[in-house]
């Protein structure tokens, strides 16, 4: 059943409408348990598309099996998808520094009020991301740390590669999750892939951890898979590579793979001189979990991160 | 004066990012003035532009007091201004969303640390800023509410209005939140005009800033005597928010006393002319914002008013 849980008028006969498709047994109770999907708050971050599909198309080819709700939200920031914009077009912030929004404030602001009044109640919430156009990320989710006890035993049995539990920031306050997370509905963010791009293989390994979790929620009754074991790290086992100079980085290593201390990463080099400005080696042993996509770099950009272990 | 490179960077095949200060006198850190952070920030630049002109004919008329140190940095992003971007050229990031910065960061950062790095340490922070809500106001100064704010110097600019914010938490990696945090007093003037050159405004900030100056002991300046300011909190504005979505015709503008009921703007039906919603004001008041977009989507703030 698809329902519209907030729109506004555009200025030239275009209504802006954030939808939801809501799939519950054929008889409700009114206490079946609720899971929420949501994805695309950045118009940029197309891997959740997939997952909200997959998982629909599976429900519905095994419904008899569906016990409780699941509301699949694929679109928070519908004209910045359909624009390719990472952000809500002629608004400023990002929309994800915008929660829990204000009913007074601008559009942007009201919409997210109304979203925030949809999902909140969820026995559990799911907020995909795929990085940004830059940075290829591994299957993965982040967890404030505010929020760990509540979140980490569910985060575990979602079939992730790796959980990073990352300090509390005040910026992040005002999050779709922090928000939701401080009106006692469980979110969980998961970030995977690369912007603008789809990654089947983690939409895949991300519906098989959902169908998990919403059998350890009793909205599911059929079969799931076992979850892998994740590797779970604070800030303290990750080490951020950044660019000393600009120039076209050209990575070495492939993503999602071992390094040693020492071992090279990749050149920054300069196609107009043909030279290498900086070459880049790894600081310690560990994972390269997040590896630049986008060749070009700015002093400063990020070029990959490496769990240590 | 003595223009200072305060921030440099390289880029892969454009010029360097070049940060100036415009110092004036010599001796203690007293007050800094940051123009455009942002690339559209065009009235924030003229503004600091006439203020280096204004400043070096008062310093070479003696009118620095001895052992005070003024300077005034025009913008810190070059780079987004030249081709006509609000945000960070490559990844559209908002250097006024990133301070203090962090010199091992991302490239905002870096650009925030190394700027903060430097105006860190003024007695008074001035800031020529613009809204995330795009509009016009009456000239105002504004401060966020962290418990270090000093509201009896803000006063002393002598604009119309002092504007007290709660801050949000994406308030909180802005310069004036920063600045305030390090102990520096901190303002952000906001005048009537963005992205094209408000004379009248810009002309009212200047000489709101050197009247400020001189009270605050730093110049001589023989200023006319300045309007009393009046403070308000933001949340005691009143918003009023389109209900249709169309071409907005405003029928008041700034500073325009209106009393309940007063029509404030229509919104037309883009295909057919009509009139799709009067924006009626709830309560007499000043119009104190009014969005500036001929086009209004619904439930967007049109008006505030005081």
């Amino acid at each position: 059943m698809i329902e519209e849980i907030a729109s506004a008028g555009l200025p030239v006969d275009e209504e802006l409408s954030i939808k939801k498709n809501r799939m519950q047994p054929l008889h409700v109770t009114g206490k079946e348990k609720r899971f929420s999907l949501v994805t695309g708050i950045h118009g940029d971050e197309l891997e959740g598309q997939y997952v909200c599909y997959e998982l629909l198309r599976r429900i519905k080819e095994d419904k008899e099996h569906l016990k409780g709700i699941v509301d699949v939200y694929p679109a928070m920031n519908p004209l910045g998808i359909d624009s390719i914009t990472r952000g809500i077009p002629l608004f400023d912030l990002d929309m994800n520094r915008i929660f829990p929004g204000n009913r007074e404030g601008s559009m942007a602001e009201f919409l997210a009020a109304e979203i925030i009044e949809d999902l909140k109640g969820s026995d559990l919430c799911m907020d995909v991301h795929a990085s940004n156009i830059f940075l290829k990320e591994i299957s993965q989710i982040r967890i404030n740390e505010v929020s760990k006890d509540t979140l980490l035993p569910m985060a575990k049995r979602a079939n992730v590669d790796y959980i990073w539990i990352h300090s509390a920031s005040t910026v992040l306050e005002s999050t779709l999750a922090y928000s939701l997370n401080s009106i006692g509905t469980p979110t969980l963010v998961w970030e995977m892939g690369v912007g603008m791009r789809i990654t089947k293989e983690y939409g895949d390994q991300m519906v098989d951890g959902i169908f998990v979790l919403l059998k350890d929620l009793g909205i599911w009754d059929g079969e799931v898979i076992e979850p892998k074991t994740p590797i779970i790290s604070t800030d303290g086992n990750v080490h951020f590579l950044n660019a000393a100079v600009s120039g076209i980085f050209l990575p070495c290593v492939p993503h999602w793979n071992d390094v040693k201390r020492g071992e090279h990463i990749g050149d920054i080099v300069d196609p107009l001189t043909g030279s290498v400005s900086q070459r880049i080696y790894s600081p310690c042993n560990g994972l390269v979990f997040t590896l630049r996509e986008y060749p070009v770099v700015d002093e400063g950009s990020l070029l990959g991160r490496i769990l240590e272990r | 004066m003595k223009r200072k490179m305060i921030f440099n960077m390289k880029s892969l095949y454009r010029d360097d990012l070049r940060v100036y200060g415009y110092e004036f006198g010599s001796g203690s850190p007293s007050a800094c003035i940051v123009g455009a952070t942002r690339g559209n920030e065009i009235q924030q630049v003229f503004i600091c532009s006439q203020l280096v002109k204004r400043l070096k004919e008062l310093e070479a008329q003696g009118a620095i007091n001895q052992g005070k140190r003024i300077m005034v940095i025009p913008t810190i992003n070059t780079f987004s201004m030249n081709i006509g971007k609000r945000f960070w050229p490559t990844d559209n990031t908002d250097i006024n969303r990133m301070f203090p910065g962090y010199n091992l960061g991302e490239t905002t950062q870096r650009i925030a640390a190394g700027v903060f790095e430097e105006i860190q340490n003024y007695e008074y922070g001035i800031q020529f800023a613009s809204n995330y809500i795009s509009g016009d106001f009456i000239p105002h100064v504004r401060m966020m509410k962290t418990g270090f704010e000093n509201v009896k110097l803000a006063e002393k600019f002598g604009l119309p209005y002092v504007v007290l914010r709660n801050p949000r938490p994406y308030d909180t990696t802005t310069l004036n939140y920063n600045w305030q945090i390090w102990e520096t007093n901190a303002f952000s003037v906001y005048t009537c005009d963005t992205e094209k050159i408000d004379m009248v405004s810009a002309m009212q900030a200047i000489e709101a800033v050197l009247v400020f100056l001189s009270k605050v002991g730093l110049l001589y300046y023989n200023a006319p005597e300045a309007g009393v300011s009046e403070v308000i909190d933001e949340s005691a504005l009143i918003t009023v928010k389109s209900q249709k979505a169309g071409i907005f015709i405003p029928r008041v503008d700034i500073s325009d006393r209106v009393e309940a009921g007063t029509v404030l703007a229509e919104i037309i039906n883009p295909y057919e002319g009509e009139i799709l919603e009067e924006i009626k004001a709830p309560q007499a008041g000043t119009v104190f914002f009014m969005q500036d977009n001929p086009m209004i989507l619904s439930h967007a703030v049109a008006f505030r008013l005081i």
